[in-house]
């Protein structure tokens, strides 16, 4: 490529990560930060130690437990053997084999992987992030080439501290304008997967940029590039901006001193440059964006708070409508009910797409002075790490939470994907600020309704779904 | 991981978009720490009329006899027609796992979710991308022809139909050599060793930060 060319952020990413071009098409992308987990390390380790290999930068790892934590009694530890035997196999395997940081499960740092990594400065821009967790595209909110990988590549990354890669297709998602009050960046990342659908990123490399992504914080960058995955693409990111620099200085592994200037003045170039060609771009209006609910077992399948589960009749595609058939079935739902009229049984703030302290203050600036509905089983809020934790009670969060009838809980995923005790029975009906609502995501038989923690904040309120414009417009927040 | 060179097939259908990963192996059959044994798991919830608990015996388990893959006519299926964007959501590896231990060595879909579609080449299964008109023409075939079976021919990159129909299809070279000769990557990419070594200092050396600890 001419050096006069204007390049995309993914091309600057990519190019200079190149470790060796091969002459089978393929590259050799080095990669700089390796997150860990229980759930997906184990056969891992295990095929590192049956091929007698040692890992190759261990300092690259940064591993905490999170998939099979209780959110509850931690002074009973972990009760399931299962799960336990799991979390304690990490424990042993990072004894074994080092990391540069490990929040192991009662830490006081200990919480959901993608939210543990960026908080500790673990997550620089510039980087190549990858995890063996679908939602490592969250660490693109710094300008990282950040995705999740299956465990055999995690024990390649472990022992080559590569990975075999094709460069990506780009796709640019622009999204101008001014957020109306009551609308978040989750309702940005639900929009965008609505606009282009679940397999709509797929072979892409997705940077959102905008006046609208600008004006985020951190926080609501990360929500968005979390559900990069759930449009198919393999990544999503934002430039750096000084809103990115002001979040990591002086976070414990972000550089220090003359580094940090030097760092500073490198990721100043992690932009698109003017005129920079994408492969696709996708437009969005930032004030036509209402507060969003999906309504199937989709993320695709999503609507205004205004609207309407639609009529499966009314898609065109055979393969769509027996889909839109499927979910309403499963969903428990009828054509054209409105989406307001949906009552809840649950309700889960938390997961690695809403549960850092931002989206804590969205939802308990609705609690304050209100109560969970009557009809309401269970209100969930869990912080997505010890540190978020203490934060939001030393904010007096907590205490809005507990005070509006929710339960107070310890970090983890949680009833995102249910695997500790946090889950839906069947037929229970839940408002979720994570980030699938696939069949039995959150237990067998569960339906999950995906919005943002304001949102479920105010069906938690309402007892079914409701606006929270019109909650929150009644009176000053 | 085992080659991938021919196949010859029974096909089974499974006639649904956006089958996702947590379809294909439930969660609660994440937290074995091994590699083997998801096969009496694979779509759990679909195949079964109770919940499944990890370690316990499925033999006598209630089957849901509206299943496909509980059809009798599909036992011993080895390749899997599917819809688009199939294997999305998480990244779990224990969905290729599940498929392979089930006797699944190829997957044909409209489209597959990127993550899923990587794992199946490190587990010797070959994912199959094809048009929508074709994908069709093979739902019409299965479900019409008790016993359809075709043949995957990768050196060829080419599906046989039983009535003499070819259809070609690609892939990346990489991905194709490696498959053909169950190569391990690890061992492929560490013969690169010391231009690995060669980056990683002159990295280290030009950003200092990124290597900290």
């Amino acid at each position: 490529m001419s050096h006069n060319s204007p390049q995309t952020l993914y091309d600057k990413l990519w190019q200079s990560h190149v470790v060796l071009e091969q002459d089978d098409g393929s590259a050799l992308i080095y990669i700089d930060r390796h997150l860990i987990h229980e759930v997906t390390s184990p056969q891992a380790f295990e095929g590192l130690k049956l091929a007698k290999r040692q890992p190759w930068r261990i300092s690259s790892v940064v591993a905490t437990a999170d998939h099979n934590t209780p959110t509850n009694h931690w002074e009973r530890g972990i009760e399931d053997p299962v799960s336990r035997l799991q979390v304690e196999t990490l424990d042993a395997n990072i004894h074994e084999f080092g990391a540069l940081a490990y929040y192991p499960f009662k830490d006081s740092r200990q919480g959901i992987v993608h939210v543990v990594g960026p908080e500790n400065g673990a997550t620089l821009p510039g980087m190549t992030v990858v995890c063996g967790d679908s939602h490592t595209s969250t660490h693109g909110a710094f300008a990282c080439m950040a995705h999740g990988i299956g465990t055999s590549e995690v024990e390649h990354v472990l022992a080559t501290q590569c990975l075999v890669q094709k460069k990506s297709k780009t796709m640019l998602v622009r999204v101008e304008g001014q957020l109306r009050r009551g609308v978040s960046a989750k309702d940005i990342a639900l929009a965008v997967i609505g606009n282009i659908g679940t397999a709509g990123g797929t072979g892409y490399a997705i940077e959102f940029a905008g006046s609208a992504i600008r004006a985020l914080s951190i926080e609501g960058r990360m929500t968005l590039c979390n559900m990069a995955i759930e449009a198919g693409a393999r990544m999503g990111f934002v430039a750096v901006d000084q809103t990115t620099i002001d979040y990591l200085k002086g976070r414990p592994f972000a550089p220090k001193g003359d580094d940090w200037e030097r760092a500073v003045a490198s990721w100043r170039q992690l932009t698109s440059d003017e005129g920079a060609r994408f492969d696709q771009v996708v437009e969005l209006r930032a004030e036509a964006i209402d507060p969003l609910v999906t309504w199937g077992t989709s993320p695709e399948m999503v609507v205004s708070i205004k609207g309407r589960v639609p009529d499966p009749a009314s898609f065109a595609d055979p393969v769509k409508r027996e889909g839109a058939e499927r979910a309403l079935a499963y969903m428990g739902l009828a054509p054209n009910q409105s989406v307001e009229s949906i009552a809840i049984d649950k309700v889960f703030i938390g997961s690695c797409t809403n549960s850092r302290i931002e989206d804590l203050r969205a939802a308990a600036s609705v609690l304050k002075g209100r109560h969970v509905a009557a009809n309401v089983k269970l209100a969930l809020a869990v912080p997505g790490s010890g540190l978020v934790k203490r934060q939001a009670e030393a904010e007096g969060l907590d205490k809005v939470f507990i005070a509006a009838g929710f339960e107070w809980r310890e970090p983890g995923c949680s009833m995102c994907l249910a695997m500790n005790a946090d889950r839906l029975e069947p037929g229970e009906r839940c408002a979720s600020t994570s980030n699938r609502n696939f069949e039995g995501r959150q237990g067998a038989g569960g339906r999950t309704h995906l919005v943002s923690p304001q949102m479920a904040a105010a069906a938690a309120i309402a007892g079914r779904f409701a606006d929270v414009r019109e909650i929150v417009c009644k009176e000053p927040v | 991981m085992d080659a991938f060179v021919r196949l010859n097939g029974l096909v089974a259908p499974l006639d649904r978009a956006n089958v996702d990963t947590d379809a294909i192996i439930p969660k609660q059959f994440l937290k074995s720490i091994k590699r083997s044994g998801f096969g009496p798991n694979l779509f759990d919830e679909w195949r079964y009329l109770d919940v499944g608990q990890p370690g316990q015996d499925s033999t006598n388990r209630p089957r849901n006899p509206d299943f496909v893959l509980n059809q009798p006519r599909y036992q011993g299926a080895q390749i899997l027609l599917a819809r688009k964007n199939f294997g999305c959501g998480s990244s779990r590896e224990h969905a290729p796992w599940a498929l392979l231990d089930f006797g699944f060595r190829a997957v044909i879909a409209e489209s597959f979710a990127d993550i899923f579609f990587n794992n199946c080449f490190k587990n010797g299964i070959l994912p199959i991308t094809l048009p929508a008109a074709e994908i069709d023409a093979l739902f019409a075939a299965v479900s019409g022809t008790p016993g359809f079976r075709l043949l995957i021919d990768l050196e060829r990159q080419v599906i046989e139909r039983p009535d003499g129909v070819s259809l070609p299809f690609a892939i990346d070279d990489y991905r194709k050599e490696r498959l053909l000769n169950g190569w391990d990557d690890i061992g492929l990419t560490l013969r690169h060793a010391d231009i690995i070594r060669e980056f990683e200092e002159r990295r280290r050396r030009e950003q200092p930060w990124l290597f900290c600890g």
